[in-house]
Order: C-alpha cells, then sequence, then structure tokens
C-alpha cells in the first residue's frame, strides 16, 4: 500500500473512452461528498495491498469497485468468519449470504478475530467512522455524555479489535466539519496507537492506527505512527482553506497537497450499473 | 443415542425461559433465532438480561414488548440497514424507561461467551489498550501478564441461563449442524445452563453421521430441539432464504414511532399464534420472493474400515 502517493494519478478520466462504450457521465456532475467519489478515492487507497478487513456501509462499496478496478487480487476478510470473499452480488452488509457462497473460507469468529486478525495477516482495516480526531482515535460510541448521550452510535463492533492488530486502518468520512473532525474525541472507541501509549505498564497492541482519512472534502494522512493527521490531498473544486476551516484543530497542510483526481467515467458505471443497482449506499 | 429432545417451541420457552433470566440469543446477522424470540414476546416473559454480539431488530423487539431490562452486547444498530429505534429512545432520553447495557467489542463479547464455555475464570485479548471502553464498562479489567510482557485487558465469562440457537438441521437428540456464518453459537451453547436449539429440519441420525464435522453443537450440550421452518426470518438460513431487506429497511421507521412499533408487536406477535402463523400472515408471495438458488457443497467421503 503507497500511503504516500494519493489517488493513481495517470488515470485521467478522458483516458477511459474505451472502458466506456455506450455509457456516458460527466464526472464532474459527481460532487466529492457523493457515495461514488469517496468510494472510488477509498478504492484505490487499496492498489497493492494484500489482504483486507471491511467494515459496514460505504467500505463494502469500496472494497467491492477496488477488486473490479486497482486490485482484482485482494483478499476481502469479513469480521462475519468470510475468508476470501468473492460476491456474485453486492453484499447488503458484512454477514450477507453472497459473501459465504463461494468464498475461499468460513472460519469461526474465534479463528478470524483471533488468528487471522490478532495473529497479524490484516494489511489494511477499512473502517467508517462518526468521528475521527487529530491523532487519529476513532469514536463511533456516543456523541455528548457517556450516560446520557446526545446521540447512540453503533458502538465498537469489531472497530477497537480491528485497530489493534490491523498493520493499517484507513476511514472512510461522510462529513467533513467540526463535528466529525474535532481536535479529540468525545468518547474513544478505537485508540491511535499514540494513545494506547499513553498507558503505560501494558502489552502494547502491534495495530499502527488510523494512517488515512478520506473525507467529503479531501484527504489526511498522519507522517508516521505517532504524528498527526495532515491535509495531503483536496478533492477537485475544494479549497484548502475550506479544509482546514472545517477541522476542529489547526490542521498541517502538506507542502506537496494535491488535488485528488476525480473518479473515471468507469468507476461511476461500475458502481451506479454494476456494484449497487438497488442504490443502497449510493443515495 | 440419548433419547428424543424434540418438542414444540411453545413448550421449549414454557420449559426454559423464565422471568429475570439471562439469555444467549446468538446468530450473527446469520441464524437469528427470531421465531423463538417472537415466542418469548408471546409468553410475555419480564426483566430478561439479553445477551447478544449484534443486538439486530430481535432485541429492538424484545425491548418493545417490555421482555427485557439489561442489555449485553457489541454493536447497537442493524448493519447497513439503519438505527434500532427503541433501543436509541431508551438509552438516549430514557424513554419508556432507561436501558442498563454492557458494552463490548465483537471480540471481547465472543471471548467473554469462550470464557464461559471453558469455565475460565478471565479471557485475555489484545483490544482496549487506549480505548474509553473499559471506563465505561468496569468489567473489562486488565491483569499483568504472569510471563512478564506487561498488562493485558481480560474479560469475564459469560454463562446465561439459557442460550437459544436457530441452525439449518439437527438429529431428534439434539446433534446440531449448522453452515455458513456460524457466529457465537458454539460457545454461547456451551457457556449455558441450558440450550434450545430451533432447526429448519429435524434429521435422521444417519444424517447427521454422514457429516460429523459439520456438526458444531453436539447433543450433549441440548436442551430442547425444535422444528421451525423459517424460524429465522426476518434474518436468513444459509442455503435455505435469503434474507428479507425490505423488512430490514422498513423495521426503522415502525421503530422510529414507539406508538407504531408496539401496533407491531401486536398486530405481528400476540396476532399470531405461533410461527406458523406469522408466516401464513406474511404470505406465500413473500417468502417465494426469499427463496434461493441450490448450490450444493458437493461432497466428501469419510471412508470406513473394509469388512
Amino acid at each position: 500500500m503507497t500511503a504516500d502517493s494519493p489517488g493513481q494519478g495517470g488515470r485521467s478520466s478522458t483516458a477511459d473512452a474505451e472502458f466506456t462504450e455506450g455509457y456516458t457521465v460527466d464526472t464532474a456532475d459527481v460532487p466529492p461528498h457523493s457515495a461514488e467519489f469517496l468510494a472510488t478515492v477509498a478504492a484505490r487507497e487499496l492498489a497493492g495491498c494484500r489482504r483486507v478487513f471491511a467494515g459496514v456501509g460505504l467500505p463494502t462499496l469500496a472494497v467491492d469497485l477496488a477488486t473490479r478496478t486497482v486490485n482484482p487480487g485482494v483478499e476481502l476478510v469479513y469480521e462475519s468468519g468470510v475468508v476470501g470473499a468473492h460476491p456474485e452480488a453486492m453484499a447488503e452488509g458484512i454477514a450477507d449470504s453472497v459473501l459465504v457462497s463461494g468464498s475461499e473460507a468460513m472460519l469461526s469468529m474465534d479463528a478470524l478475530f483471533g488468528y487471522v486478525l490478532q495473529g497479524g495477516y490484516v494489511d489494511v482495516g477499512f473502517l467508517g467512522a462518526a468521528q475521527v480526531d487529530r491523532i487519529g482515535n476513532i469514536n463511533t460510541s456516543v456523541i455528548g455524555d457517556w450516560q446520557r448521550p446526545k446521540v447512540r452510535l453503533p458502538g465498537s463492533g469489531g472497530a477497537s479489535d480491528i485497530i489493534a492488530s490491523a498493520r493499517e486502518i484507513v476511514v472512510v468520512l461522510r462529513r467533513h466539519d467540526l463535528y466529525a473532525l474535532p481536535a479529540e474525541v468525545d468518547f474513544c472507541t478505537s485508540p491511535s496507537p499514540a494513545r494506547a501509549g499513553r498507558q503505560e505498564g501494558f502489552r502494547q497492541p502491534p495495530g499502527a492506527g488510523v494512517a488515512t482519512v478520506i473525507t467529503p472534502l479531501g484527504i489526511l494522512r498522519r507522517p508516521d505512527r505517532h504524528g498527526e493527521l495532515e491535509l495531503a490531498a483536496v478533492h477537485p473544486g475544494v479549497s484548502v482553506a475550506e479544509a482546514t476551516e472545517n477541522t476542529g484543530w489547526d490542521l498541517r497542510v502538506r507542502g506537496d497537497v494535491t488535488v485528488t483526481p476525480r473518479p473515471r467515467t468507469e468507476d461511476v458505471r461500475l458502481l451506479r450499473e454494476e456494484i449497487d443497482t438497488v442504490r443502497l449506499y449510493l443515495r | 443415542m440419548t433419547g428424543s429432545k424434540v418438542t414444540t417451541l411453545a413448550e421449549a420457552v414454557t420449559a426454559h425461559v423464565r422471568d429475570g433470566m439471562t439469555v444467549a440469543l446468538e446468530g450473527f446477522g446469520h441464524l437469528i433465532p427470531f421465531a423463538a424470540g417472537h415466542e418469548i414476546i408471546r409468553q410475555r416473559r419480564r426483566d430478561l438480561t439479553v445477551c447478544r454480539m449484534t443486538p439486530d431488530i430481535l432485541t429492538d423487539q424484545l425491548l418493545v414488548a417490555g421482555c427485557v431490562s439489561r442489555l449485553v452486547a457489541s454493536f447497537f444498530a442493524s448493519g447497513s440497514a439503519g438505527s434500532l429505534y427503541e433501543i436509541r429512545r431508551r438509552v438516549e432520553q430514557h424513554d419508556p424507561a432507561p436501558l442498563e447495557t454492557e458494552e463490548y467489542s465483537h471480540y471481547g463479547m465472543y471471548c467473554r461467551y469462550e470464557a464461559g464455555a471453558k469455565r475460565l475464570p478471565f479471557q485475555p485479548l489484545l483490544s482496549y489498550v487506549g480505548s474509553d471502553l473499559p471506563a465505561l464498562n468496569p468489567r473489562i479489567r486488565s491483569v499483568e501478564s504472569p510471563y512478564g510482557e506487561g498488562r493485558v485487558y481480560v474479560v469475564p465469562p459469560l454463562n446465561p441461563d439459557v442460550t437459544i440457537v436457530h441452525a439449518q438441521r439437527a438429529d431428534a437428540s439434539g446433534n446440531t449442524q449448522l453452515w455458513g456464518i456460524t457466529g457465537a453459537q458454539a460457545p454461547a451453547a456451551y457457556a449455558a445452563s441450558a440450550v434450545i436449539v430451533t432447526v429448519e429440519e429435524v434429521v435422521a441420525p444417519e444424517v447427521v453421521r454422514a457429516d460429523p464435522n459439520r456438526t458444531l453443537i453436539p447433543a450433549h450440550a441440548v436442551d430442547a430441539v425444535v422444528e421451525v421452518p423459517g424460524g429465522a426470518h426476518p434474518s436468513y438460513a444459509q442455503g435455505c432464504y435469503d434474507r428479507d431487506s425490505a423488512f430490514y429497511r422498513e423495521w426503522t421507521p415502525i421503530s422510529r414511532d414507539r406508538e407504531s412499533a408496539l401496533a407491531w408487536i401486536d398486530e405481528w406477535i400476540h396476532g399470531t399464534a405461533d410461527h406458523a402463523g406469522y408466516l401464513a400472515k406474511l404470505g406465500e408471495q413473500r417468502w417465494d420472493g426469499l427463496g434461493v438458488a441450490p448450490a450444493p457443497s458437493g461432497s466428501v467421503s469419510y471412508g470406513r474400515r473394509k469388512q
């Protein structure tokens, strides 16, 4: 996985005419906050990744697109016990029967979390989140007071297990604002290595934490395992100022900040015509 | 081979599920024991501690029906289908009453069943270092490794009074075979004092013994066997019928309003005598729409000694 090369720069949308005969879409009409745009950017992150542990929601869409574009050989692992999924249709969730039929292995959950995940086999954990903070702590539990929350979110699921052991985590956020990217999360469900390291005397988990955050405005990355998330790319039409003003801390901007390449026509066609035909994720 | 444990769902719930008990209803998005949960609602059980990794719609329904006072779980939504509004109302607004919850990660919850099944005092895992979850849930604790690698988090055993699971098939003595996503069913069964298994089909012992690797819960761990075709609806049974995704989407607006959720319970659970009545109300057309095309596994040979 090439953590420092946002997007696949060589794949401009004008170059795909041969793949998209009979299908036209002006990719300028696919805005950066759309599921199509986010899924395409997320799928590109999986180029070169051997094994991905995909979470609920947009990650399901992104890994499906990745297997049809940048990484046909990527091994899809799901917390339900599926290893090497080859779904014949888009999975509606991580326990969908289409992930089971034709998969390479169905493991017990003990084998999946114990051997595959804690055993160190997962390269990328792909998660959604409500909040991510400056050092990559993830909140999927509560907004507001813990005992009497303003919003009760779904909780950990497998996320806090995945972050402890995956080589790196990619997070996709559906919004980029002071609520979604605070300086510090309201509740830390899934901790960064920096936060884990503050708990002295504990055996430190091997997971490297959140390396990449894809948002409707751009892509945040961190310089190293204990570093702070920085602005590495902005999406077309988004200014650097718009990204920094909507982030809850003094967001550092990389000197080599780039503009994310738009989805190719073929990406959009695959997502709309072949993957999410029922518009479950593409709303 | 022990005697037959085959009974009816009403009798099994009457015999094994009593007010105030800790009840595990397992099935990770697959083989969720909906029919058994609905029977608990029909028999108006109260004050249950329900244990499920993913509460799912079933727990939301048990809550609406007033059966549950405590929830032990590791995910509080309904996958891609959205929120479980009864749980959210109870937790966020204490409406109509607060809900006591005990929260883990998936692997933490699974490890609780494992420790319970193995009668261990606790089970360690690599999760939670740096997380706020141990502060929220004081039952997640840590111990110093006696082998000198620092502290590790541990979870306590979970030993339900009764565990209820749904499976594709079992024989009359309770040898239970399931395939596809197998979730926490096996450790949850071994951890419990009593086990009810509902199945799509009760099969002859020869069917089980022709493929012993597929038995995940042997008869010795099972107390009651009930044949309940369609017993996982609206979840699914791999190879038998698919998930009723339309219902999962319908539950969001139903559960958003407490009155409509109560009306649903009255109409679909109290208004039907049993699961067969529920399926009849659902209608053949809807059921046919959940059918799946066959995809047989092929078979392996276990061999036998030449005579």
